[in-house]
């Protein structure tokens, strides 16, 4: 099969729960050879083991159906393959899923599903955890260990000639690096070409926050029609340097301010990005504005990866509990601080990690830096975490009472009570982890080859 | 992309002093209990100004009531941008701290309100 000479990879969602309609408008209009969807944050993996305990059919991604229902005929006109992590803690039961939602809507579909980021039953209850050095079996019950996998991972799936490829926890730019990999027959030993495509993984996984998302600050940052912000693609080049870009016409901005904010995103040591796949220097990268929502990005490098696979390790925390309620007009601080003088003084004695904060004062930044004044209204909000649900509860219960036991004016009680799921990170050797690819399709005549399919070729038009 | 020097009340600051927020732009990222702050002169001309006054030991100072770990910095002049990780900023972490902002997205606002000397005023 002859290597194009770039390949244009789109990302159309940044976050489990983001915008479907960005997505619609990369595969409707900008002519992708590849669709990313990246779903996956450190604790929804084990939130959705959760759901796969209670429902072995369950534990992938929720938005799944309305994604799957809005890209898939979009995706077989365009002659468009997609990656997506959206399997999340059930891969095999996401690509069924998407299985059976193209045979609702009368398409012929091959799906790939990757395996093996699932390493559980594996997980040593004495690895010490990145975080505090102490082993994952002291945090609690283990709900989830999931691996990082790496682009090699992917690589079996997207040669089956599969339309979808499902996978379960990989790491983010591994979803970007294994398309260029494949297409342009990228060695695995060349951290070069690895750091480059992985760079532009990164730039572009977290979709609205390279076009001008997380970003706008009225009067110094400012972002044109921000309500229809455009979702990024890059056109990435046989050496591993691309171009990004977006869909003319939408929202947002890509500019050298949006593009260096997102390079330095989440990461912990530029000098040394640790994926499953590379190790890449960020502070090598040069960045050229090209005009017109056009940035060049080229030049990464980095060195070979590590021998270990990063575990994200789920447990279960106990509960949670809060409560808010807001006090208004002249001496509203005061008021507020009565009650939570009040609230301290019933509740503290059982719940020894009882947080409140008030809301418009000190809640974001436990301090205002000496910046504000006293606001017209403060919302009192107060939290503590329990070992069980009843304990947690108490917290909005006792919020809730200041209505009619509490100072002067409170108003707009609210109350939650939540489980909470704690992640720990921790190591483990790539030798332990196996990934395999499972094939499925809707099993009309026309899934049978990949010559017979629209959308199975490396190269778009 | 417009900016401007905003009206900041100047009774507010001794003179030859600048909120962060005028000189520079700041993204909040997480891994675990680290918050990720990436700093970036809006001017390339106001760089140094900022590898001079805006030090790990600054940053530490001025977060004092967020983070309760080490602050490192990285210096990044290709990008004229400062990386700065803070270990144990985000009340043990995104899945179970009991703060609102569990991620630490607000923090980089934390930052950008830090005040600091010019380089006239040393």
């Amino acid at each position: 099969m002859p290597r194009p000479r770039t390949l244009r990879i789109g990302c159309g969602a940044g976050f489990q729960g983001d915008r479907i309609d960005p997505a619609v408008i990369l595969a409707a209009q900008g002519r992708l050879d590849w669709l990313v969807l990246e779903c996956l944050a450190e604790r929804t993996v084990a939130a959705a083991q959760l759901r796969r305990l209670a429902d072995p059919d369950q534990g992938y991604d929720p938005l799944l159906r309305a994604r799957m229902v809005a890209l898939l005929p979009l995706l077989k006109r365009s002659r468009c393959r997609m990656i997506s992590n959206l399997g999340a803690a059930n891969p095999i039961a996401a690509g069924r899923a998407v299985v059976a939602i193209a045979q609702e809507l009368g398409l012929a579909l091959k799906v790939a599903v990757v395996t093996g980021d699932d390493v559980l039953d594996r997980l040593d209850p004495d690895a010490p955890t990145l975080e505090t050095g102490q082993p994952v079996r002291e945090y609690g019950p283990l709900i989830s260990a999931s691996a990082y996998l790496g682009a090699d991972a992917i690589l079996p799936a997207i040669a089956t000639g599969a339309d979808v490829i499902i996978t379960g926890r990989v790491a983010d730019p591994s979803l970007f690096l294994a398309p260029m990999v494949h297409a342009f027959g990228w060695p695995l030993d060349d951290p070069k070409l690895l750091a480059r495509g992985t760079v532009i993984g990164h730039l572009l996984e977290c979709a609205g926050q390279l076009t001008g998302g997380y970003f706008a600050d009225p009067g110094f940052k400012d972002v044109r029609d921000l309500a229809h912000l455009g979702f990024p693609f890059c056109d990435v080049e046989p050496d591993g340097n691309g171009t990004l870009g977006k869909v003319p016409g939408t929202g947002g901005a890509i500019t050298m301010r949006t593009v260096k904010e997102q390079l330095l995103y989440e990461v912990v040591d530029p000098t040394a990005y640790v994926t499953p796949d590379v190790v890449a220097d960020l502070g090598t990268v040069d960045l050229v504005d090209l005009g017109e929502d056009r940035i060049r990005v080229s030049n990464a490098d980095g060195l070979s990866r590590t021998g270990t696979l990063k575990v994200s390790v789920g447990y279960r925390a106990g509960w949670i509990g809060e409560g808010e309620i807001s006090y208004a007009g002249p001496n509203a601080r005061a008021r507020a601080e009565l009650a939570s003088a009040v609230l301290h003084e019933r509740l503290h004695h059982d719940l020894p990690d009882l947080r409140i904060d008030l809301i418009g004062i000190d809640s974001m930044h436990r301090t205002c830096f000496g910046l504000a004044g006293d606001p017209y209204e403060v919302r009192l909000r107060a939290v503590a975490s329990g070992h069980a649900r009843a304990l947690a509860e108490r917290v909005g219960l006792e919020v809730e009472a200041l209505y009619t036991n509490g100072p002067a004016g409170g108003g707009g009680a609210r109350r939650w009570v939540s489980e909470r799921v704690g992640i720990v990170s921790t190591l483990m050797p790539r030798d332990a982890v196996r990934s395999s690819v499972v094939r499925l399709s809707t099993g009309r005549p026309a899934a049978a080859g990949p010559a017979s399919l629209p959308g199975t070729g490396d190269l778009a038009p | 992309m417009t900016t401007r020097i905003p009206d900041c009340s100047p009774g507010q600051r001794s003179r030859g002093t600048r909120l962060l927020h005028e000189l520079a732009h700041c993204r909040a990222g997480d891994k675990g209990d680290t918050s990720i702050l990436s700093l970036f002169a809006y001017r390339a001309d106001d760089f140094p100004l900022l590898v001079e006054r805006v030090t790990a030991e600054a940053v530490a100072a001025h977060l004092e009531h967020l983070v309760h770990g080490e602050v490192r910095r990285h210096v990044l002049p290709k990008l004229c941008a400062l990386q700065f990780t803070c270990e144990h900023a985000l009340g043990s972490g995104v899945t179970t701290s009991l703060a609102l902002d569990t991620h630490g997205k607000s923090l980089s606002f934390a930052l950008l309100a830090m005040t600091i000397e010019t380089l006239e005023n040393r």
